[in-house]
């Protein structure tokens, strides 16, 4: 059957620059490129190319570029080229249509629409250099109120398992079998030098990461893999995932290929088996079941341990974060659509699930309305990409962050969207050896910390701009925010101001 | 005509003059200390806004709610007075008396009544007496128009309006008023209402609160707060800090210098060097309340029928002089202004940021020196379930 797939990418190649050195032929697990000794140069096999930019990246010479493939439509703004492209992938195979990271359609990033407000004149803004400026914030739940002897200082209250976190983000669910383990690795070095934590995603805790544990969220998802007392117990906090802003609604399959013998331990399930998470959790059809199973995991860790239970933003999500909150978890985590994934069904991935930031609004107002919003804590995640977002996502009511595409992209990801191929040029979505040994730990850890430093020194400016000295002043601070190009719903949803209001 | 938007429909920030004076023996004096002390600072308020709350005033009331009412149309006032009737017994009801004075224009008709709660409606309730008291205070400020309760406590008043706060203290004879304590308030809103129940202190119940300054947590802090019941209706910093007073002191049981504590935090820079004991006990202060904590520049004076507490936020950026002479304490915005009423004040020295200053009736300290020292909430149904051990699992855990 003749393929009716187009190239996406066309490399291109300066030939005054190239020197043949074969850089590029080695460096592309894709096989673009390839030094044809009879012709004398070098050659592109352009249907392969995935524009993940190692070659680029690495050619000695910078002879290399990648651009689009230069076939235009039919000017048609109904059938794109991406629709037709996507019709002849199906005609062809008959099957689903796999993609990975996070959603590229053109729909509304609220981020971009929220401005930050200064102090001016009526109250001083706060110099961070000059002032303690704290970003410290605890997740889990706090009592109502506390019960304490005043003059001998002491809690009478009894106080629940808390994380400390130093900077307002952690990183969020990447199993190991999705990405390597010196991505894993990499990103456990970074949470403990930060003060934060990674997450091990549901593929279990490798062994080799057990000495990072005190900064590992393990998490608890619908195929239960590698879960035992004594990973529950191994973590600072567990994570019950019962969806994912990338796939909304559905479950998750490891091919078989992929469980060699390290995954295969960390997962406990036999080498070359898929690995299957279905859909939903088959112990939890309702709310009731939730509690069921985060009370099972509390007496598991002897209650030393906060719960997460992480949502993807759905329509309903205020009333199931309520619902999750009197289930009785320490942590709500909200996923947005435009979260990230190893690989996920492209229709689910673009079509499925709601914008973080209208998510996270509308479950701080839910649980205000409560009562019970100062019980328990908030994490958004679902594509952060700046220090500003974050800023954005804590007036809005969120405690802390989850970040991972912007994790990935300091170690090296190019968004590419190829992960579930397996082929990752980065050495991060891959399992592969000669690949995996591409990304160094300790300067990969180096350049997360990097990032996550610089951010911080960024919120604090922030911060200090708005004459707020600790981010405890900035959760839920809706005045700090304005709205720019939104209508009322959106204003009213997001519960801010117009600016100039 | 352009009209500008009121206290409440608008937030807007200003600056003040505050000062204060207390008798710790609770002797009463009248009030023209305090007028002069206020006066003094005339250049730190704009005429929008003045005010004065004064404790001991009704010692031939003292059992009774004093409410002092404002309004701004005779309909304003039936519906208010039917409403008190339904809910409360009234004892005695009349204009607060008042003197023409030229530059106050167009002033409210403002009464006070002294009641009692009606028992049976406080029964049905489920609520406390204080509790149900402050509902109806809510009630009638968001509910009826042009009405609004500028006081509420008992045995204490607020007076106060559009204006200096010399030409207002003369507008209600404040010197014809003998206090324990009183406070004062001269505003500088950068904006023009002109609205008299958007003057300062704000009161509710027994606190009275003046403030100086422009708090940047503002949205946190109400956020916070109205997840208990409290109805941010004007939109003021004032507002909030009270709200978070009542809160955190009479509902959660903090002693005031606890609440003021738990608003202006151990940072955490400090709690990481404090011996582990210490650093636990603030880390749950801290974590319990985090969205209790003020920031952004303040200086407050939190009136009560204890006494007065005067505290700047963490980093001192507004100015509070505390002075002493004898029994009597003095608080103001400017040394001067201490200076001007008691010219040989001892131990005259600046409010430290972070660092409440509470003064007691020395009654009041010593009932406090033999109470208990567990904060004893009154309000049963904030406790939530959090993910602690059981007792009973706890026990089987460890055998």
């Amino acid at each position: 059957m003749l393929d009716y797939v187009l190239p996406r990418y066309k490399v291109m190649r300066d030939v005054d620059l190239c020197v043949e050195c074969g850089v590029c032929e080695r460096s592309c697990s894709n096989e673009v490129h390839r030094v044809d000794e009879d012709l004398g140069r070098v050659v592109a096999d352009h249907m392969k190319c995935v524009n993940c930019q190692r070659c680029v990246v690495m050619c000695p010479t910078r002879a290399i570029s990648i651009t689009k493939w230069p076939q235009v439509d039919t000017g048609s703004s109904n059938w794109t080229l991406g629709y037709m492209q996507d019709i002849a992938k199906q005609a062809q195979t008959g099957a689903v249509l796999l993609s990975s990271m996070g959603n590229p359609e053109p729909y509304p990033i609220y981020w971009d629409h929220l401005l930050l407000n200064a102090s001016q004149v009526t109250n001083p803004s706060i110099d961070p250099l000059r002032e303690p400026m704290e970003t410290r914030v605890f997740l889990g739940s706090r009592p109502g109120m506390l019960k304490v002897n005043e003059r001998s200082r002491q809690v009478v209250s009894a106080m629940p398992a808390q994380l400390k976190l130093d900077v307002p983000m952690m990183f969020s669910a990447m199993s190991f079998g999705s990405i390597s383990l010196n991505t894993q690795m990499s990103l456990a070095m970074a949470a403990t030098e930060l003060g934060t934590y990674f997450n091990t995603g549901e593929g279990g805790l490798h062994q080799d990461l057990e000495g990072y544990s005190d900064h590992a969220v393990v998490q608890v998802a619908s195929g239960r893999f590698g879960v035992d007392p004594h990973y529950l117990n191994a973590g600072a906090a567990i994570e019950i995932k019962i969806g994912q802003g990338a796939k909304p609604g559905i479950g998750g399959h490891l091919p078989g290929e992929k469980i060699d013998a390290e995954v295969s331990r960390t997962r406990m399930i036999p080498e070359g088996t898929d690995a299957i998470s279905p859909a939903p959790h088959h112990d939890i059809y309702s709310i009731e079941d939730l509690r069921q199973l985060i009370f099972s995991i509390k007496e598991a860790t002897l209650y030393q341990k906060p719960v997460s239970v992480k949502i993807a933003a759905v329509h309903n999500v205020a009333a199931i974060a309520s619902g999750i909150a009197r289930a009785g978890a320490d942590i709500i985590a909200i996923d947005g659509f435009r979260g990230g994934t190893g690989a996920a069904p492209k229709r689910i991935r673009d079509n499925v699930g709601i914008p973080v930031e209208l998510a996270l609004a509308s479950v701080d107002r839910r649980l205000r309305e409560e009562g019970i919003r100062s019980t328990v804590s908030v994490v958004a995640g679902g594509s952060i990409r700046s220090s500003a977002d974050i800023v954005r996502a804590i007036a809005l009511g969120a405690d802390a962050v989850y970040i991972a595409s912007a994790a990935l992209i300091a170690l090296g990801c190019h968004q590419c969207g190829d992960c579930s191929s397996g082929k990752c040029n980065w050495g991060i979505a891959t399992q592969r050896p000669e690949l995996t040994r591409r990304l160094n730990p300790e300067i990969a850890a180096e350049r997360v910390v990097n990032l996550i430093g610089g951010w911080t020194h960024e919120i604090q400016e922030m911060m200090g701009g708005m004459g707020i000295n600790s981010i405890d002043s900035l959760r839920g601070n809706r005045l700090m925010l304005r709205g720019v190009g939104l209508n009322q719903k959106e204003l009213d949803i997001l519960g801010v101001k117009h600016a100039g209001e | 005509m352009l009209k500008p938007k009121r206290e409440g429909e608008v937030r807007i920030p200003s600056g003040c003059a505050i000062a204060a004076i207390m008798d710790r023996s609770g002797c009463r004096h009248d009030g023209m200390d305090i007028l002069r002390s206020i006066a003094l600072m005339h250049d730190r308020g704009n005429g929008l806004g003045g005010g004065f709350a004064a404790y001991g005033i009704y010692p031939e009331y003292k059992d009774l709610y004093a409410f002092h009412i404002m309004y701004e149309t005779p309909e304003a006032r039936m519906a208010t007075e039917e409403y008190l009737g339904t809910y409360f017994m009234v004892e005695k009801q009349e204009r607060i008396p008042t003197t023409d004075v030229p530059s106050i224009k167009n002033p409210p008709d403002i009464w006070r009544y002294f009641a009692l709660v009606h028992p049976m409606k406080l029964n049905m309730s489920g609520l406390d007496e204080a509790e149900y008291t402050m509902q109806h205070v809510f009630h009638i400020n968001a509910g009826i128009d042009g009405a609004f309760v500028a006081s509420s406590g008992k045995d204490m008043g607020a007076f106060k309006g559009v204006g200096y706060p010399e030409d207002i203290g003369e507008f209600y004879r404040i010197q014809d008023y003998e206090a324990w304590a009183w406070t004062a308030h001269g505003r500088f809103p950068t904006n023009t209402p002109g609205w008299w129940g958007g003057a300062h202190p704000f009161t509710l119940l027994n606190w009275s609160v003046v403030h100086n300054g422009e708090i940047s947590s503002y949205d946190a802090n109400r956020r916070y707060v109205e997840q208990f019941g409290y109805q941010c209706e004007l939109q003021t910093d004032t507002e909030v800090i009270t709200y978070l007073f009542d809160l955190l002191a009479r509902r959660h049981g903090f002693s005031q210098e606890m609440t003021a504590h738990i608003m202006t935090a151990a940072s955490w820079d400090d709690i990481d060097r404090m011996p582990p004991d210490e650093a636990a006990f603030e880390t749950a202060l801290r974590t319990t309340y985090p969205s209790a904590l003020v920031n952004g520049p303040f200086s407050i004076i939190v009136g009560s029928e204890e006494g007065l507490l005067a505290l700047n936020d963490r980093l001192k950026l507004r100015a509070l002089m505390v002075a002493e002479k004898g029994p009597m304490v003095y608080l103001a915005s400017e040394q001067a202004a201490i200076e001007v009423v008691c010219p040989d004040a001892q131990n005259v020295r600046s409010i430290e940021g972070g660092v409440p200053f509470v003064v007691q009736l020395d009654e009041v300290a010593e009932r406090k020196r033999q109470g208990s020292t567990e904060n004893s909430p009154a309000d049963v149904a904030l406790t939530h379930e959090t993910g602690v051990m059981p007792p009973r699992r706890k026990e089987m855990a460890h055998a």
